[in-house]
């Protein structure tokens, strides 16, 4: 066997050194190696990101096709270590306390696990790796939903996504049973591909597309599969609700894209184009009308991020490579901004343990500076210019209507008017924080050094991604590069 | 790139912002040096531009726009940093200039968080100024939407009234129409070139080479008409003017009326009309329906209202109605007399919610009803309320006498029926306007005194005379010297027109 094959493997080896080494520290490490193993994690995943984003890529794929690590994988690796490494940061405070002493560790080596699992939803090229990296992204999610073992929502949380993440690779494995027999008995994508000749549409066909769609769009929580999402949101502990929303959202929306334009293609006009048309509006539109009513904090940001993944959506729609840069620039841009509120919720969770957005009132006149990043934070979600938000909002609508069909010019009317309701409650939090002539009920504290280093990064993330082309420019680039080809290069 | 002297409007704007950033809300010195630096520098900076453009116009220089510059942004979608300006966006600026002037003296005691404020009012200022000098759809539109979200912490914080309510419906209002004009510009980007490669946002190289298809032309009309004319408060989509403006505090509605309400006229010209021609020609009348009724209909009732910010919000919409509607009469004389109106309405608009802000900082009420014979107390404030009443009903001598001349002899030129009544329709508001101004000054400045405590108060300070003297100059200007304004934008009309025109045939 030719082992320089996995030189090309360098991400997910990078990822399961840091895994092994936290392991082993954690498991024969004494009092003072437990210690320092929060601020020792981020580093040597800060390191690692690093070296990821050197490590060399290869069009080509490996081990027989199954797995590529080209530029446009390696960039969305890139993309998820950011998110993964704002989260250490957040949870720094948390890691720290009491009753985590003990189990932090473990809250690592999950973590890393799954990063590993989307790494491989990512690359894959076979539904078979594709499937061992979806499990391995799911199942520790639901042990970390639970992780606050003495709080009752906690372990509900932890229960209700187990049995929907089960369910819904049940589904997903239902779909793939179809492919399998459509394509003669091979589960690589290419083959799949080749096995769908154009226009050609079977009942079969229709069976599989309709069920690998609903299989990751539970986990992208896209409406009617979004039922789970408010109450995980809201029982998770905090680190993990961002984690989920951001990182585990991102990977699910890559898998998508690819697996769609690089399996079913062909069939993109004929059968998956409408129902993802049905998807967004209905993901964009319910995610809206629920998030207007919402109190808890993370309730509210639970719809809100259903609605967000019905915008990611608008650039797997789109299907040629300006979508998919895109999109991978909308994930960027959420990752920094979600993640700055999930900073702002955190540190005050971890300080007053309040999560209502009652509580928010008058915020201004004790902690100027966290209303401040939050107002950044949510005017960034809402789309508001010179903040990114306007830019990723701009540039998935622009790539959605380059294909130049009028169907698809009038999703980019209803989402645009979708920003205006999802403007009205994101003001609401505005509202609250600056306007709101009630007392406040969250006295004056100090947030940590950490805390303060992690929402910083948002916030420069939040100010500059969209005013500095150069990264979007990179993204276009590197799916150019890369040898799969969207539906736009096929000649669609 | 920092050679080019209009990227130094946006510049001014955000060191301002930087300034303040280093001053505390305590030190209400600081934020004012700031402040008046910075506004004087823009002012200085507005003139000078003014200056320079006419020299190189009388110089034989008659291209289409002036201190063309571009760069490149994000490469991938042809997106530049286009800036350029022709005699329209120039006196665009020079407004913006003095009302931001006047605003910084009209908010000089601003409490609380008068840092806050001033961040907010310079970040509206850098988007009205980008929005000027922009010629690229993409930063023209980010400029706009940049201009209308501060709005909502300025009324929602420093407001007056039911101002939660007001900035939301305002905020949403607009954004609402904001949408429409993104969806419009995508369409016109898309449609820019035969091959989706060499799509562009260059206002300027669209003109040259339009070919958009007729169909897509009109439904772009709609979208990019309708999303500017819901900030240039056309009916039915003028609403949040009223309550926005009324809770508003003063420098904003000063701001946002005699500015941010010109960006609707200024986008309907240089987008709609100019880069879809045909459509212009066809539809135009669905939206002449519109803002004739917007012209009547705001005068009207300005004239049942009570409330003194009330009076004026619904003027505007009278007014700002005007704009459009000369605009849509598609020939030269009706688009300069839009200009000037922009100009006349901006400056007057400014004042009077100037004095207005005045009047209620000392009375404590905007009711006329509770107000009366204030010529005596404040003699100076009255004698500017009746200036600005009298330009808005268009006394010689004036600016709204010009601007409206202009509009009513332009308009009139159309010899078909249907603009005929619309035309004689519109004329008909002047009638209108000196029954809601009259009714005003008569109550407010002359007659008895309404309140005894009334007695005790005082006349206006320096700050607030210097803020009024430069609006009452500039409109003292433009009424006895119009034909420099005319000067200013005589080449500016050619290329619409001929685009018009190439249309029609």
């Amino acid at each position: 066997m030719d082992y320089s094959q996995f030189g090309i493997m360098l991400p997910e080896l990078i990822v399961l050194g840091i895994f092994l080494v936290v392991f082993f520290m954690d498991t024969f490490g004494g009092e003072g190696v437990k210690k320092i193993l929060t601020p020792f994690t981020a580093v040597l995943f800060l390191l690692g990101t690093v070296a990821i984003w050197l490590a060399p890529s290869s069009p080509e794929g490996i081990f027989g096709g199954m797995y590529v690590n080209d530029t446009a994988c390696k960039a969305m690796k890139c993309i998820l270590n950011i998110g993964v490494f704002l989260v250490l940061l957040q949870s720094f405070k948390w890691a720290d306390s009491e009753e985590m002493s003990l189990r932090k560790g473990e809250f690592y080596e999950l973590l890393l696990v799954t990063l590993f699992g989307m790494y491989l939803m990512v690359s894959a090229r076979h539904f078979l790796l594709f499937i061992i990296g979806l499990e391995s992204a799911s199942l520790p999610i639901a042990a970390m939903v639970a992780f606050d073992k003495y709080r009752y929502e906690s372990h509900e949380a932890g229960i209700k996504y187990i049995l929907t993440a089960v369910f819904s690779s049940a589904i997903l494995m239902m779909g793939l049973s179809f492919v399998y027999a459509f394509s003669m008995g091979s589960l690589y994508f290419s083959d799949l591909s080749l096995a769908i000749v154009e226009g050609e549409m079977s009942g079969l066909l229709i069976f599989a597309l309709a069920f690998v769609m609903a299989g990751i769009g539970f986990k992208l929580s896209l409406v009617p599969f979004h039922l789970w999402t408010a109450d995980v949101y809201q029982g998770a502990p905090t680190p993990v609700t961002s984690y989920l929303s951001v990182v585990s959202k991102g990977s699910a929306a890559f898998a998508f894209f690819i697996i769609f334009t690089q399996c079913f293609g062909q069939v993109y006009s004929d059968a998956w184009e409408w129902m993802l048309y049905a998807l967004i509006i209905l993901t964009i539109t319910v995610g809206n009308l629920f998030a207007l009513r919402q109190k808890n904090m993370k309730r509210f940001m639970a719809f809100s991020s259903v609605s967000q993944a019905g915008y990611i959506m608008l650039g797997i729609i789109a299907a040629n490579a300006l979508g998919l840069a895109s999109l991978m620039f909308y994930i960027i841009v959420y990752v920094v901004s979600n993640l700055g509120a999930f900073a702002v919720i955190q540190t005050i969770e971890d300080n007053t343990g309040r999560l209502n957005m009652d509580d928010y009132n008058g915020l201004h006149k004790t902690n100027p500076w966290l209303s401040v990043a939050m107002t950044l934070a949510m005017f960034s979600l809402a789309g508001i210019p010179p903040f990114a938000g306007f830019f990723s909002k701009i540039l998935i609508f622009t790539s959605v209507c380059s294909t130049n069909s009028m169907a698809l010019y009038m999703l980019v009317l209803v989402a645009l008017i979708n920003t205006v309701i999802s403007l009205y409650y994101y003001l609401c939090v505005v509202k609250a924080m600056w306007i709101s002539n009630a007392e406040p009920m969250i006295g004056e504290f100090k947030s940590t050094c950490v805390a303060k280093v992690g929402l910083g990064l948002c916030l420069i993330g939040i100010l500059f991604f969209g005013l500095v082309s150069p990264i979007y420019e990179w993204l276009v680039n590197s799916v150019e590069l890369s040898l799969w080809q969207p539906l736009a290069l096929l000649g669609l | 790139m920092f050679g080019n002297i209009l990227i130094w409007f946006v510049i001014i704007p955000i060191l301002m912002m930087a300034g303040l950033g280093f001053c505390r809300n305590s030190s209400m010195n600081a934020i004012r040096a700031v402040m008046t630096i910075g506004s004087t520098a823009l002012m200085v900076l507005g003139i000078w531009l003014c200056v320079d453009f006419l020299s190189l116009r009388s110089a034989g220089d008659t291209s289409e726009m002036l201190y063309l510059g571009s760069w490149m942004w994000y490469a991938p979608l042809n997106i530049h940093l286009a800036v350029g300006v022709d005699g329209i966006s120039v006196l665009m600026l020079l407004l913006s200039c003095v009302i931001v002037f006047a605003g910084t003296f009209a908010s000089w005691k601003i409490n609380p968080l008068p840092k806050n404020f001033f961040l907010w009012f310079c970040l509206l200022s850098t988007g009205v100024f980008g929005f000027f000098i922009s010629i690229d759809m993409f930063t023209m539109f980010m400029f706009y939407e940049v201009a209308l979200i501060p709005m909502y912490l300025l009324i929602g914080v420093w407001g007056t009234g039911r101002k939660e309510y007001s900035a939301m419906k305002l905020t949403l209002m607009l954004m609402g129409g904001s949408a429409f004009l993104m969806l419009g510009l995508l369409g016109i980007f898309w449609h820019s070139a035969p091959d989706l490669a060499n799509c562009t946002w260059n206002i300027l190289e669209i003109s040259h080479n339009s070919s958009i298809d007729p169909s897509w032309q009109r439904l772009l009309f709609c979208f990019t008409f309708v999303g500017f004319g819901v900030l240039g408060a056309m009916f039915p989509f003028h609403t949040w003017s009223p309550d926005g403006h009324a809770c508003a505090p003063t420098a904003v509605s000063m701001l946002h009326a005699g500015v941010l309400m010109k960006l609707g006229g200024y986008g309907c010209f240089r987008i709609a009309i100019f880069l879809l021609p045909q459509a212009a020609n066809e539809l135009a009348w669905i939206f002449i329906v519109l803002t004739g009724i917007s012209i009547v209909y705001g005068a009207f009732s300005a004239c049942v209202q009570t409330d003194l910010k009330y009076i004026n919000a619904y003027s505007s919409v009278s007014h700002c109605g005007m704009v459009l509607f000369a605009i849509l009469m598609l020939n030269t004389t009706a688009m300069t007399g839009a200009i000037l109106q922009m100009l006349s309405h901006g400056l007057m608009t400014a004042l009077f919610f100037a004095l207005i802000g005045m009047i209620y900082g000392r009375t404590h009420t905007r009711d006329i009803r509770q107000m009366g014979g204030l010529m005596k107390i404040m003699p100076y404030l009255g004698v500017c309320y009746m200036i600005a009443g009298f330009a808005s009903l268009g006394l010689p001598g004036l600016s709204g006498f010009v601007a409206e001349m202009t509009i009513f002899f332009g308009s009139f030129q159309d010899a078909d029926t249907f603009h005929r009544v619309f035309v004689i329709a519109a004329t008909c508001s002047i009638v209108i306007t000196a029954v809601y101004i009259l009714r005003v000054v008569g109550k407010l400045l002359l007659g008895p005194v309404q309140d005894e405590h009334h007695l005790a108060l005082t006349d206006a300070t320096w700050f607030e005379r210097l803020s009024t003297v430069t609006l009452i100059l500039c409109i003292a200007g433009i009424g006895c010297f119009p034909n420099w304004i005319n000067e200013t934008i005589q080449h500016s009309f050619s290329p619409i027109i001929a685009a018009i025109q190439g249309a029609a045939l």
